[in-house]
């Protein structure tokens, strides 16, 4: 962020400069990880939702899809929950653009804009807590995956990156969607418009069924798709199926929103929000 | 003589709404400066642009000597913020609030620690410290909130209309923190939509309206512009009228009105109106005048709207620019 440095004292050095936006970071996510310890509530559902989703989308999906067989490389719960993580983590990064709305109608967020801290640290706080709260979601998908049949079998490490590029990707997302949460500057409006924008395009993506089944029309779009990406690289490493660079291209998608988003939306919460 | 802020033409607008429509101002250091009109007169944009929080279309902002446009960072070490909602988190202690915005205020964890320690005490809420702030009442949030916006030490606070929607007692409250502040050299921007208040607090006062200031001076000099207080007496009988005009004609500064329907005696009695009352009092007594109900009346901002604009504060109002909703 260029336009820092001109509104800055000329003393300050670069390191210390550095050392603020850190510290400004991590006040701010701190902030908000306590919230969510002060919400029980919203902790419990955060962790029941993907649990509930997992649940039926294997038991009620499963049944028929299994016989397809080769597409699913076996189990349905195997293909299942890589997919199903990918919409988790999703909705887990519309969570900062919802809060960013509800700071911007307390007032909270006129506090922050008129502090002298980091114009990003209020950005990179909350996306930094909402993909530390991902971390808890993914680590229970994880568990309750195992107890339906789940088992990664491409070894440990390709494990690790499944897990970090969903994460990547839900940061990515989280920019995004403050970007959205700024410029509705309404909580409702900003969770409507995230699940009218997730949900179409999870299902239109290899997230929950093979893109093959598709109308052709539709695979054309599912094919091109981040979410398929996500899914699709996620399963390379979880399980070692080939998806053609999905792992790459996703990683292209992840750089992409960061570099449009990130500086997108530190210039909305500069601007008079 | 140094300048706790000055604006030049400033100029705001919303679509056709002028919020600021070329305002004028400065207060010297060390003061309360009371900004007073109706809601929509421009008191919160002024507020915002001088806070770095809105860029004005037109003209100059300084705080401190400092640019508010072309050095926004610096202004924000210097200033205080209390906006009209108490903007603290409400699943947050009200320490870890002002523990959270000193650290912002990039004061180090051992000063942030102590005072966080120091405001919670001053401003009342020691015991309130480890209590998430969604359990606070009303008043304590605003303390809170003050406490907020001073974390920092600033030199100048800008506190936007702080006691609205107060019981008059945490009013009071609220007052004596702001008295005992400027005593210890800060200065402040208030915004009311009181006059009292203003009278009370500010050693000048600008009264604006759509986005104008329309008068400015000392409270003193706006309430002469007005005429000063009156005092109403209502009759016991339509007959000791006579009496009791004669009683008070050495006290009213102006020609007194009489009103048959409700038999009320008017008068004027300018600046000293407790004075006048007492007076009042002893030459209807000593007139024996029997009487129903006696008030003395000081200027309401109605009035001051009334004489500046022709037209009541309460109707001035309604084109306001319209209000962000709130979740306070």
């Amino acid at each position: 962020m260029p336009s820092l440095k001109e509104s800055e004292p000329p003393e300050m050095t670069l390191t210390k400069k550095l050392s603020y936006e850190f510290s400004d970071t991590w006040a701010v996510a701190k902030r908000n990880l306590l919230r969510y310890t002060r919400l029980p509530q919203l902790v419990f559902f955060s962790a029941i939702q993907p649990i509930i989703f997992l649940t039926l989308f294997n038991f009620v999906f499963g049944g028929a899809l299994g016989k397809s067989g080769a597409a699913l490389h076996g189990k349905y719960i195997n293909y299942l929950l890589p997919g199903i993580m990918v919409q988790v983590t999703l909705f887990g990064g519309l969570q900062t653009g919802i809060g960013l709305a509800r700071d911007i109608n307390s007032g909270i967020l006129d506090r922050f804009r008129s502090l002298p801290m980091s114009r990003a640290a209020v950005l990179a706080g909350r996306t930094f807590a909402d993909t530390l709260r991902n971390v808890v979601v993914i680590a229970i998908m994880l568990a309750y995956g195992s107890i339906l049949g789940f088992r990664f079998t491409n070894g440990f490490f390709p494990a690790v990156g499944m897990v970090l590029i969903l994460l990547l990707f839900g940061y990515a997302f989280s920019w995004f969607s403050a970007f959205i949460g700024m410029a509705v500057k309404d909580e409702e409006t900003a969770q409507l418009a995230g699940f009218v924008l997730v949900f179409p395009l999870v299902f239109a993506s290899a997230a929950f069924v093979p893109v093959q089944s598709m109308a052709t029309w539709l695979q054309h779009f599912a094919n091109n798709q981040p979410i398929t990406f996500a899914a699709n690289g996620a399963r390379e490493l979880a399980l070692g199926i080939p998806s053609h660079g999905a792992v790459w291209k996703l990683l292209a998608w992840v750089v992409g929103l960061l570099v449009v988003f990130v500086p997108l939306s530190i210039w909305r919460y500069k601007k008079s929000v | 003589m140094s300048l706790a802020f000055e604006v030049k033409n400033l100029a705001k607008h919303y679509g056709n709404v002028k919020a600021l429509d070329g305002v004028t101002l400065e207060a010297k250091e060390g003061s309360i400066f009371g900004l007073l009109g109706p809601n929509g007169a421009g008191k919160t944009t002024l507020v915002r642009a001088l806070s770095t929080l809105l860029e004005p279309d037109k003209g100059s902002a300084k705080v401190l000597g400092i640019d508010v446009i072309k050095n926004p960072q610096r202004v924000r070490e210097v200033i205080g913020l209390a906006g009209q909602f108490a903007a603290v988190d409400e699943y947050l202690t009200g320490e870890e609030n002002l523990y959270m915005v000193g650290r912002l205020y990039h004061l180090s964890a051992k000063e942030t620690k102590q005072r966080t320690k120091e405001l919670l005490e001053r401003l009342n809420l020691a015991d309130a410290a480890k209590r998430q702030v969604r359990t606070y009442s009303g008043g304590m949030r605003r303390r809170l909130d003050l406490g907020a916006c001073l974390v920092g030490r600033p030199k100048i606070l800008f506190l936007d209309e702080p006691t609205t929607g107060l019981d008059p007692r945490t009013r009071l409250d609220l007052w004596e923190i702001i008295r005992d502040l400027v005593s210890q050299g800060t200065s402040i921007l208030l915004t009311t939509q009181y006059l009292e208040e203003a009278d009370v607090l500010a050693d000048k006062i600008a009264v604006i309206d759509r986005g104008k200031v329309i008068a400015e001076g000392t409270s003193a000099k706006l309430k002469a512009m007005l005429g000063g207080d009156v005092i109403e007496i209502q009759l016991e009988s339509e007959r000791d009228r006579q009496k009791a005009e004669q009683a008070i004609k050495g006290i009213a500064k102006k020609a007194s009105s009489y009103d048959e329907a409700t038999k009320t005696l008017t008068i004027p009695v300018g600046s000293d109106g407790s004075k006048s009352l007492a007076e009042v009092v002893r030459s209807l007594d000593r007139a024996k005048v029997p009487i129903h109900a006696l008030a003395l009346h000081q200027p309401s901002l109605d009035d001051v709207f009334l004489t500046l604009t022709g037209a009541k504060a309460s109707e001035v109002a309604t084109d306001a620019k319209p209000k962000r909703k709130r979740a306070a």
